[in-house]
């Protein structure tokens, strides 16, 4: 006897050997086993007169839950400097690894963010990210937020890291592209503590003497509003 | 390699047992509280505590409740916590650290919370997040929260020191690390402490700095000690011992975060000391490098130049690719047809001209190898050269060199393993500085000479005083360049005597070559003195290539070519019929042959021509073919006729040898295709049908290890033996010590080799001569 045969052989046995399996489920009185295979229709029948669910997505959409994680925006203060320093905690803090930064140094010439230091790269790999959203906690600036944006998915990989111009916020009404110096007399603790509200005068004259064809200056603005795309670039 | 080589011998020493936090430890006498805790594996938070700096007290975080047995024997506390980083152990003492003592976690935190009150918190920002000591004992030692509600003291900021060091004022906790290592390591006070109390800031004595607040200091402003701005070599290591984000470098500002970082542990390859480093890298990229711990080489410091000078590898003149001259430019080309190209070219230039009989016989080859690679690399060049070029012209000496100094090299230094050791030059009584700088030219050496300041009479026979000879306290044997060895034959007399006492050390410099003469007379003194000598080279590669054998009367292991029976012994080992046995010309020689049109074929190495007095341009037009193995697109790539990519020393592996005759083995720190001289040779001696077998570092050094060092009569001539011999009990160790270093190579390298030494003695050389113990290992 070869060893499968054995196999079944035992097989057989305990088979012979288990009890019959009974439900504990009421057992139907001979009414309700004469209808049991319609029985299953009822609840599609029930569901004919509720209110549809379905969502038509795509062309129909649906906003998520308010908190909902979507995906990243870099945020700005309002003067239209970036809130990101460049200090890699999101990084630190991503499970996934998900966030790659590096920083550079701030130059009068060069200005991105208050303080000494900004984001030069800033990348989200948006393969790897789990919306865990532990690097928002982590952003001592909060320069890192998310939206409800949830459409991620692309044709290719390279297209779903995200970079830098891909996650930053909008320009707001007033605000003017970085870089440009922050607002005279102030520290980048200001900035923190809302000390800043806008662009002033001075900001707005050394990003026209620098870039008169900065579409964020007042006049260029008035010009031609900026579409979503061409900020984009 | 050897971490034992610089054990002092097992003295009895005095021990005194406390008890710390309840338990007994047993220590020598004079050990400080808070190393006597370590060693019982309690942990005491300290910022201004370093083992390589004497205790200091500054920061007052170490406190802990003592308790000492008083002259009637009772035990008595101190009053108050005590700083465990400056108080030595007594007989009985009890200590209490934070972790039983709710006395001393109270004052520790108060501590910590007073540090922090002027602390800006700007860790996101800060380059010592994530490493910070500051941070870490915060957290793990700290409280949660701070009572500190006014407004804190703000300075401007950063306040560069120099081109590389930045200070951030504001981030200071006033631990004086920086400070006491500059005065009592490298000797170049540039910043110290001023003003008092709550204005007290690490400064540069400048009167621009001083600008908060009204203050003006009061009459002119300080010099540092040595009365000049500040200019040190060794400044990097502040950065690296600031145990807060104060001292930054300039190099390393907002690059990366510690979690971003590999580190690769390699061997800094600007000098010829052999520090230990570590290569911190991103993404390919090399972001900083820090200094390593080693205790027999450079202890817990690095040079400067070893921590800054890495991004030179990474400049966008950056070789990848192989290069052709065609029609007179340099343009890309496959590794086949480069190698090609360079083997074609070199045959065309070197084959005898038909009816011209005088040309014909000059037109040789020359290799020059320069004095920057690693052993394994210099022994491919000399291989190359001899094996498949069939010529001895072949130099790693890209400076100033003579006849003189390769007979020195080859008696006293080539194949002799380790001879002086930093540890023995700390602890020589006398030190005589010999066409040497130490400061400039040594590296660590220096450090390791300031180490032992006040012990050690250092006398530097030169022709003035330079600022690293004063800051050593040496004396001047005045010379003009030149007459060294008139100075050193007439020195003082009491120099003289001084050198007769066990362990005095002459110390050769490379400028030693420039006066004829100079290693006679230090051969000569040392003899008569019973001094050791020593060879302090410049570069990292010096000292591997005349182990290599890459100099032009040398053969690998200090052979000498002028020997018949050592050319016999390595064209065997080779599989080489025979090796040329006519004389070769040092790099000056090759050079000015090459100027006057004498040579047909240059291959060049690691040279700058900075490096040479020579007129290199010239001599490079004048040669008809030029092959060049360059990192980058130097002077020398750009005049070459083919010019072959090698990798620079973080992205290979290899070994480079020390002054002192260790191997300083590095593994490759970033893995590219870059590859290394000796298996770009190995290539480019495959198109002359030559196996050169150099392809891989393994193979190379199980070559090197089955030649050996030279045998009885097969080196070249050398001298008697010095008169007062080192006494025994000092013979037996050394040898040992020697054997170690050497047979590492043979025991991690090649495993298979270690097999067929004679398992009787591990040492077994150390009962014959020491020349000779590599022989004895080989089959």
């Amino acid at each position: 006897m070869s060893g499968s045969d054995e196999v079944w052989k035992v097989n057989r046995e305990r088979d012979g050997k288990r009890e019959t399996f009974e439900s504990n489920l009421p057992k139907k009185g001979p009414i309700g086993e004469a209808l049991a295979p319609v029985a299953g229709f009822g609840v599609s029948l029930r569901n004919f007169f509720r209110p549809t669910v379905t969502e038509q997505y795509p062309r129909v959409k649906t906003p998520p839950m308010q908190r909902y994680h979507g995906r990243h925006q870099l945020n700005r203060h309002p003067d239209g400097l970036e809130k990101c320093i460049g200090c890699e905690l999101c990084a630190w803090a991503c499970p996934a690894d998900a966030i790659y930064v590096e920083a550079d140094s701030n130059t009068p010439e060069h200005q991105v963010s208050p303080g000494e230091r900004y984001g030069r790269v800033y990348q989200i790999n948006y393969l790897r990210c789990i919306f865990c959203g532990l690097c928002i906690e982590a952003c001592p600036t909060r320069a890192l937020t998310m939206t409800n944006e949830y459409e991620l998915a692309g044709p290719t990989r390279e297209g779903l890291i995200y970079e830098k111009q891909d996650l930053l916020a909008p320009m707001g009404a007033n605000m003017l592209a970085a870089p440009h110096p922050m607002v005279p007399g102030t520290t980048d603790g200001s900035y923190y503590r809302g000390e800043v509200t806008g662009p002033v005068k001075e900001q707005v004259e050394w990003v026209r003497e620098q870039r008169p064809e900065d579409p964020t200056l007042p006049e260029n603005r008035a010009k031609e509003p900026a579409t979503e795309e061409a900020r984009r670039g | 390699m050897t971490a034992t080589a610089d054990k002092p011998a097992a003295e009895a020493v005095e021990l005194v047992t406390l008890t710390i936090d309840g338990t007994e430890v047993s220590v020598p006498k004079g050990t400080l509280i808070i190393r006597a805790a370590e060693q019982v594996g309690i942990e005491i938070p300290r910022f201004c505590d370093h083992p390589a700096l004497k205790p200091a007290g500054a920061c007052r975080q170490c406190l802990v409740d003592v308790a000492s047995p008083g002259p009637d024997g009772n035990l008595r506390a101190f009053p108050k916590p005590q700083a465990s980083c400056t108080m030595t152990v007594t007989p009985g003492m009890v200590v209490n650290t934070q972790h039983t003592s709710e006395e001393a976690d109270r004052a520790q935190k108060g501590v910590l919370e007073l540090l922090l009150i002027n602390h800006p918190l700007d860790c996101p920002v800060c380059d010592k997040g994530g490493e910070c000591p500051l941070q870490n004992q915060a957290m793990s030692h700290g409280r949660p929260e701070s009572r500190f509600v006014d407004v804190k003291r703000v300075f401007e900021k950063p306040l560069a020191l120099s081109s590389e060091i930045l200070l951030d004022r504001e981030r200071c906790v006033l631990c004086q690390r920086c400070t006491r290592f500059s005065k009592e390591i490298a000797g170049d006070a540039f910043i110290d402490l001023q003003n008092r109390g709550a204005r007290q800031q690490i400064g540069t004595f400048d009167e621009d700095v001083l600008d908060f607040d009204g203050y003006r200091p009061v009459g002119a402003a300080a010099e540092d000690e040595a009365g000049r701005a500040f200019s040190s070599y060794y400044s990097g290591n502040t950065v690296q011992i600031c145990p807060v984000g104060a001292l930054t470098s300039a190099a390393y500002r907002f690059r990366s975060r510690p979690f971003d970082l590999v580190s690769s542990p390699s061997i800094a390859e600007h000098d010829s000391s052999g520090a230990a480093i570590r290569i911190d890298h991103r993404r390919g990229t090399v972001m900083r490098r820090l200094a390593e711990n080693d205790p027999v080489v450079n202890e817990d410091w690095i040079t400067d130049k070893d921590r800054f000078a890495f991004t030179w590898q990474n400049l966008d003149d950056r070789l990848t690719r192989p290069l052709i001259r065609k029609d007179g430019e340099l343009v890309e080309a496959s590794w086949p047809e480069a190698l090609a190209a360079a083997a074609a070219g070199i045959r065309a230039a070197t084959a005898p001209v038909e009816g011209d009989d005088a040309v014909a016989g000059a037109r040789g080859t020359g290799v020059l190898v320069g004095g920057r690679v690693t052993l394994e690399d210099a022994y491919a060049y000399q291989k190359f050269a001899r094996a498949v070029l069939g010529t001895n012209d072949v130099d790693a000496r890209a400076r100033v060199a003579s006849e003189e100094e390769q007979s020195f090299l080859g008696a006293t230094v080539a194949g002799t393993g380790l001879g002086v050791t930093f540890g023995e030059l700390e602890k020589a009584p006398v030190v005589v500085l010999v066409g040497f700088e130490a400061e400039d030219e040594g590296g660590v050496v220096f450090l390791r000479l300031r180490k032992s300041l006040g012990r050690q009479r250092v006398v530097a026979v030169a022709p003035f005083l330079t600022r690293g000879a004063q800051k050593l306290d040496a004396t001047l044997v005045p010379t003009v360049p030149g007459r060294e060895p008139g100075a050193l034959a007439d020195l003082p007399a009491d120099v003289r005597e001084a050198l007769a006492q066990p362990g005095a050390v002459i110390v050769l410099g490379e400028r030693a070559a420039e006066a004829k003469g100079t290693f006679t007379a230090a051969l000569d003194l040392a003899s008569s003195t019973g001094a050791r000598l020593a060879w302090i080279p410049r570069r990292a590669g010096e000292r591997g290539a005349v182990e290599a054998g890459a100099l032009p009367g040398l053969l690998p292991g200090g052979r000498a070519v002028s020997s018949k029976a050592a050319r016999a012994a390595v064209a065997q080992a080779w599989g080489v019929d025979s090796l040329p046995s006519a004389a070769g010309r040092d790099t000056a020689g090759i050079l000015a042959a090459a100027a006057e049109g004498g040579i047909g074929a240059l291959v060049v190495g690691g040279v700058s021509a900075s490096d040479l007095t020579a007129d290199v341009e010239a001599a490079l037009a004048a040669t008809g073919f030029v092959v060049s193995l360059e990192v980058r697109r130097s002077e020398i790539a750009q005049a070459a006729d083919v010019v072959l990519p090698v990798a620079p020393p973080s992205e290979k592996s290899g070994t480079f040898v020390n002054w002192e005759g260790r191997l300083r083995s590095f593994a490759t720190a970033i893995h590219t295709d870059a590859m290394s001289d000796h298996r770009v040779l190995d290539l480019l001696a495959r198109e002359w049908g030559v196996e050169l077998g150099t392809a891989t570092v393994e193979s190379v050094n199980a070559e090197l290890a089955a030649l050996g060092a030279a045998g009885e009569g097969s080196g070249p001539p050398r001298r008697p033996p010095s008169r007062h011999a080192p006494p025994s009990p000092r013979r037996a160790p050394r040898c040992s010590r020697r054997g170690t270093s050497w047979s590492t190579r043979a025991r991690s390298r090649t495993a298979s080799r270690t097999s067929r030494a004679p398992a009787a003695s591990p040492w077994p050389a150390c009962r014959r001569r020491p020349r000779t113990r590599l022989e004895s290992r080989a089959p």
